[in-house]
C-alpha cells in the first residue's frame, strides 16, 4: 500500500501514480509534498469550475454532462476533464458514503475523463480540507477544466468560490420562496445560475425570482432584466465598489440535466466566463489571491500542528481542569498557555 | 483531520437490479469509519476496475444476486491486475453456491458472504486484510 508516486508517471498521464498520489494528499503523508513540489510549476493552466447547490438539485446528473461536452467527441481533439466530486462524511462516524458516481456512470471509461469522490473528512465550507490540493495535482496532469462538485450546500458553505474561477449555483424549483433568493449566501457566489429540473412546475417563477434578485443585488451590468430608467435610478445609488465588476452579468439558465437540454448553453457560458477573466484581468487577480489564501491556511495548519506536538499534556489538562472550575475563562487559558510555549 | 480512511468501492456487475444487500452493507461500512464508494446497478467489469482505479480504493465489494460470479468476478480481479492494483482486496456478496465460493477464491478472491452474515464480520475482516 505505501508504494511511493512518481511525479513525473503523473505528468505522462499515468492514472494509477494520479490516483495514489491524491490519495497521499488525502491523507497528509510526506509523500504528499514532494508530489506537489514537482507539480507546482506545471500548474495554474486549469480552469476550476465550481458546482454547487442544495441536495437534490441534480448537481452531479449536471456534471456528467457538462463533462462530456467540455471533452468534446472530436478523436485526436479531445479535452482532459477531471471531476472532484465532494460528499459529506458522518460527523458521528467519520465514514462517507460517496455517491456522486452514481449519477456519473456514462462517464465511466470515457478517453480522457477522471473522476475522483473526495469526502469531507470534518470541514465546514461544502469542500474537503485538501480538495484544493487535489485541484492543484489534477492541473499539473494536465486536466482542464476541472469541475468540482460541492457537497449539497445550504446558505453558507461559499468556500468554492474562492477556489473555483467559474461557480456555477444549481437550484431547482419548488426549494423557497423569493425571500430565499435574496437572502445572503450562497447564490451571493454564482458567475452562473442553473435553474434544473427546468420540465417541473414552478420553474418559470423560480428563474423569475433569480432574475429578480440579481437586479435589486447587482450593478448596472446585471439590470439588463430592468427597464432601462429603472436601471439609471438605481445604478446611481447602488456603487459599491466589489459589485460594479464591469462586463459580466450573471446569467441565469435553465436545464434539465437528464436529458441534456441546455448543458450545450452551460458549456457556452463557461467558455464565456472563462474568456471573460481572462480578458479583464480577473483570471490573474483570483490566482493571486488564492495562493495566498492557500499559504495562509497551511501556516495556520502547521502552527496548530507544531503547537500540539510541542504543548506538555499534563500541563494542557490542568489547565482544563481550572476552566472547568471556572478559575478563569477559556481565553486567558489559552494566552497563558501559548505564551508559556511560544 | 489527514488520517488513513479505508477506501471501499461497492459495486453491482451484470444485470440484476436488486441492489438492497449493496445498500445494507456500503452503509454498514461508513458507520463502521470507512469511506465507501457506492457506483450504482449494472456495472461493466471495466467500469467497476475504472471506478477502483480512479478512486485508488482498498477494498471492491462486488454483490452479485444473478449467478453470473463465475463469469464477472474473474473478470473484475483479471481488469485490476491488468491495471497494476495487485494490493486491492476483493468481497464478494450475494447468491453464490458453495461449490463456487472456492473456484472464486482461487481466483483471488479474498472473502465471499451470503445471505444472514453478520455486518460486523464482514467490517472486521476488511480491516484485517487491509492491514496486512
Amino acid at each position: 500500500m505505501m508504494s511511493s508516486v512518481d511525479p513525473m508517471a503523473i505528468r505522462q498521464g499515468d492514472r494509477l501514480a494520479l490516483a495514489k498520489a491524491l490519495t497521499a494528499i488525502e491523507n497528509g503523508t510526506p509523500e504528499s509534498q514532494i508530489i506537489q513540489e514537482a507539480l507546482f510549476p506545471y500548474t495554474g493552466n486549469a480552469h476550476l469550475v465550481g458546482i454547487t447547490g442544495a441536495s437534490g438539485t441534480g448537481k452531479s446528473t449536471l456534471v456528467n454532462k457538462l463533462a462530456l461536452a467540455l471533452r468534446g467527441s472530436k478523436k485526436g481533439s479531445l479535452k482532459k476533464i477531471a471531476v472532484i466530486a465532494v460528499d459529506p462524511s458522518s460527523p458521528f462516524s467519520g465514514g462517507a458514503l460517496l455517491g456522486d458516481r452514481i449519477r456519473m456512470q456514462d462517464l465511466v471509461g470515457e478517453e480522457g475523463i477522471f473522476i475522483r469522490s473526495m469526502a469531507s473528512r470534518g470541514a465546514m465550507g461544502g469542500l474537503a480540507h485538501n480538495t484544493a490540493a487535489f485541484a492543484t495535482v489534477l492541473d499539473g496532469a494536465g486536466y482542464d477544466p476541472i469541475l468540482i462538485e460541492t457537497v449539497g450546500a445550504g446558505q453558507t458553505e461559499v468556500e468554492i468560490a474562492q477556489l473555483a474561477h467559474t461557480v456555477i449555483v444549481v437550484e431547482a424549483p419548488g426549494l423557497g420562496d423569493d425571500i430565499q433568493a435574496i437572502k445572503a449566501g450562497i447564490l451571493e457566489i454564482a458567475d452562473i445560475l442553473v435553474v434544473n429540473k427546468a420540465d417541473k412546475p414552478g420553474a418559470e417563477n423560480t428563474v423569475r425570482s433569480l432574475q429578480a434578485m440579481l437586479a435589486l443585488a447587482k450593478g448596472e451590468n446585471s439590470l439588463l432584466a430592468a427597464g432601462k430608467h429603472m436601471r439609471q435610478q438605481l445604478t446611481s445609488k447602488m456603487r459599491s465598489p466589489e459589485k460594479i465588476s464591469k462586463g459580466w452579468a450573471v446569467p441565469v439558465l435553465s436545464t434539465v440535466a437528464t436529458e441534456g437540454k441546455g448543458t450545450a448553453q452551460l458549456v457556452q457560458m463557461i467558455n464565456k466566463h472563462r474568456a471573460y477573466l481572462a480578458s479583464s484581468g480577473l483570471w490573474q487577480v483570483k490566482e493571486n489571491e488564492r495562493l495566498r489564501r492557500d499559504l495562509e491556511v497551511i501556516i495556520h495548519d502547521l502552527l496548530v500542528d507544531q503547537w500540539e506536538r510541542q504543548v506538555d499534556p499534563d500541563q494542557l489538562e490542568m489547565v482544563v481542569s481550572e476552566v472547568i472550575q471556572r478559575k478563569y475563562p477559556p481565553v486567558k487559558a489559552a494566552e497563558s498557555l501559548l505564551s508559556i510555549k511560544s | 483531520m489527514t488520517e488513513k480512511k479505508i477506501r471501499v468501492l461497492i459495486a453491482k456487475p451484470g444485470l440484476d437490479g436488486h441492489d438492497r444487500g449493496a445498500k445494507v452493507i456500503a452503509r454498514a461500512l461508513r458507520d463502521a469509519g470507512m469511506e465507501v464508494i457506492y457506483t450504482g446497478l449494472r456495472q461493466t467489469p471495466e467500469m467497476i476496475a475504472e471506478a477502483a482505479l480512479q478512486e485508488d480504493v482498498d477494498v471492491v465489494g462486488l454483490s452479485i444476486l444473478s449467478g453470473a460470479h463465475n463469469a464477472l468476478v474473474p473478470s473484475v480481479v483479471d481488469k485490476l491486475h491488468g491495471f497494476g492494483m495487485d494490493n486491492v482486496k476483493v468481497f464478494v456478496g450475494g447468491i453464490i453456491p458453495k461449490e463456487d465460493i472456492q473456484i472464486l477464491k482461487e481466483k483471488g478472491v479474498h472473502a465471499v458472504y451470503g445471505p444472514g452474515t453478520d455486518t460486523r464480520d464482514v467490517i472486521e475482516d476488511i480491516r484485517q486484510a487491509v492491514k496486512t
